[in-house]
């Protein structure tokens, strides 16, 4: 009899646990961030013109046999201001190529943005109408696709690149995919 | 399709027309200021021509394909803001989203195949109805679990109370007793009717 009389206490505190790991979880994990349904999928495949040299195109079939990363980025960007000295930091240690995607913005504004704050690209592309964006998933500015050699996507940077997401999260994928 | 493509380009410089008019410096000589009024005001019914030709453009194609289109918008996910659909969110994204649709829905795909592209670049989370499978077997699953354990344990505490009920029957003696004083209460109430 006693013990039955526990059973709403045991009940109340489990429910406690329960709202209290989604609390703990909804603070630990940011819930704007939506997993890509694109990793370790083929990258959709573009043909877009540079941004430096409008004439010029590049494709992904361009990119192929490389690991290399696409950066989704915009003047109009404020959280890029933060991730760009990162980036430009990044590129002068030359570990792989880094492809700008410039999305949905003014070929002058991307330009003077560049000579602006520094060119980490090894080249920049326009997606002026953010029509490869849409086919790459991207819903904010920021983002950041780590590509392999075979073209598929194997990771997917959500918001800014920051020293720490650098060292323990994209670096570490990095050095995977260039031994293997 | 050629429309919204042209309304897209032309939206760019209706922009730049909006944001560049607030940073022309007025200058010191009032001769000068008239001609940046001028300018600015060209500028702005400009901008304003513009903005209310891709306005034209976009609204006039066919009313059917527009509903088509906002039918559709309404089972997606606005990405940037979550707690609206693509219908109802102006975010720029959604806008692009729409444009997306209708062009798919003028290219002949189905309501299926549209969604099925959305999904498979944006995930279910894209979907206001997530399907049923493994991973959204506890959302589903779940009120219905939680209703049968409900029910269980109404059950189980009806079962109880009458199984209780039974062994508590009241013994010929105590059942004369409760004859007796239901009696005597009828009795007073029959002696003072209040």
């Amino acid at each position: 009899m006693k013990a039955k009389a526990l059973i709403p206490l045991v009940i109340f505190v489990a429910l406690i646990g329960f709202f209290g790991v989604a609390l703990w979880h909804a603070q630990t994990r940011d819930m704007h961030e939506i997993p890509s349904p694109l990793i370790d999928k083929p990258a959709p495949a573009f043909t877009l013109a540079q941004l430096h040299v409008p004439e010029k195109t590049l494709s992904l079939a361009d990119m192929k046999g490389k690991v290399w990363l696409l950066n989704v980025w915009a003047s109009w960007c404020v959280a890029c201001r933060e991730e760009h000295p990162v980036l430009v930091g990044f590129a002068a240690q030359k570990v792989l190529p880094i492809i700008g995607l410039n999305y949905k913005d003014k070929r002058d504004d991307g330009l003077a943005w560049l000579a602006a704050g520094g060119d980490p690209y090894t080249a920049s592309i326009v997606d002026a109408d953010g029509r490869v964006g849409i086919n790459y998933g991207v819903y904010g500015v920021p983002e950041t696709f780590l590509i392999d050699g075979n073209g598929r996507i194997r990771y997917k940077q959500i918001g800014p690149i920051t020293p720490e997401v650098l060292d323990k999260v994209l670096l570490p994928r990095i050095r995977e995919l260039q031994r293997g | 399709m050629v429309s919204a493509r042209d309304t897209q380009s032309i939206v760019i410089p209706a922009k730049a027309g909006i944001q560049g008019a607030p940073t022309i410096r007025m200058p010191a000589f009032a001769g000068m200021t008239n001609i940046v009024v001028f300018l600015r005001h060209t500028l702005l019914a400009l901008a304003f021509a513009f903005g209310f030709a891709s306005t034209t453009a976009i609204a006039a194609p066919d009313t059917a394909l527009e509903e088509h289109v906002t039918h559709i918008s309404e089972r997606l996910r606005c990405l940037v803001c979550q707690n609206q659909s693509i219908a109802e969110s102006q975010a720029d994204l959604a806008n692009d989203l729409r444009r997306q649709v209708r062009e798919m829905l003028a290219a002949g795909k189905t309501d299926k195949e549209i969604l099925a592209y959305m999904v498979e670049r944006y995930g279910d989370f894209v979907l206001y109805d997530p399907p049923f499978q493994t991973t959204t077997l506890l959302l589903w699953g779940g009120p219905a679990a939680l209703m049968l354990i409900a029910l269980g344990g109404f059950a189980w505490t009806v079962r109880l109370r009458r199984r209780h009920a039974i062994t508590t029957a009241l013994s010929p003696e105590e059942s004369a007793r409760a004859r007796a004083l239901l009696g005597r209460d009828k009795d007073n109430n029959n002696e003072n009717p209040a």
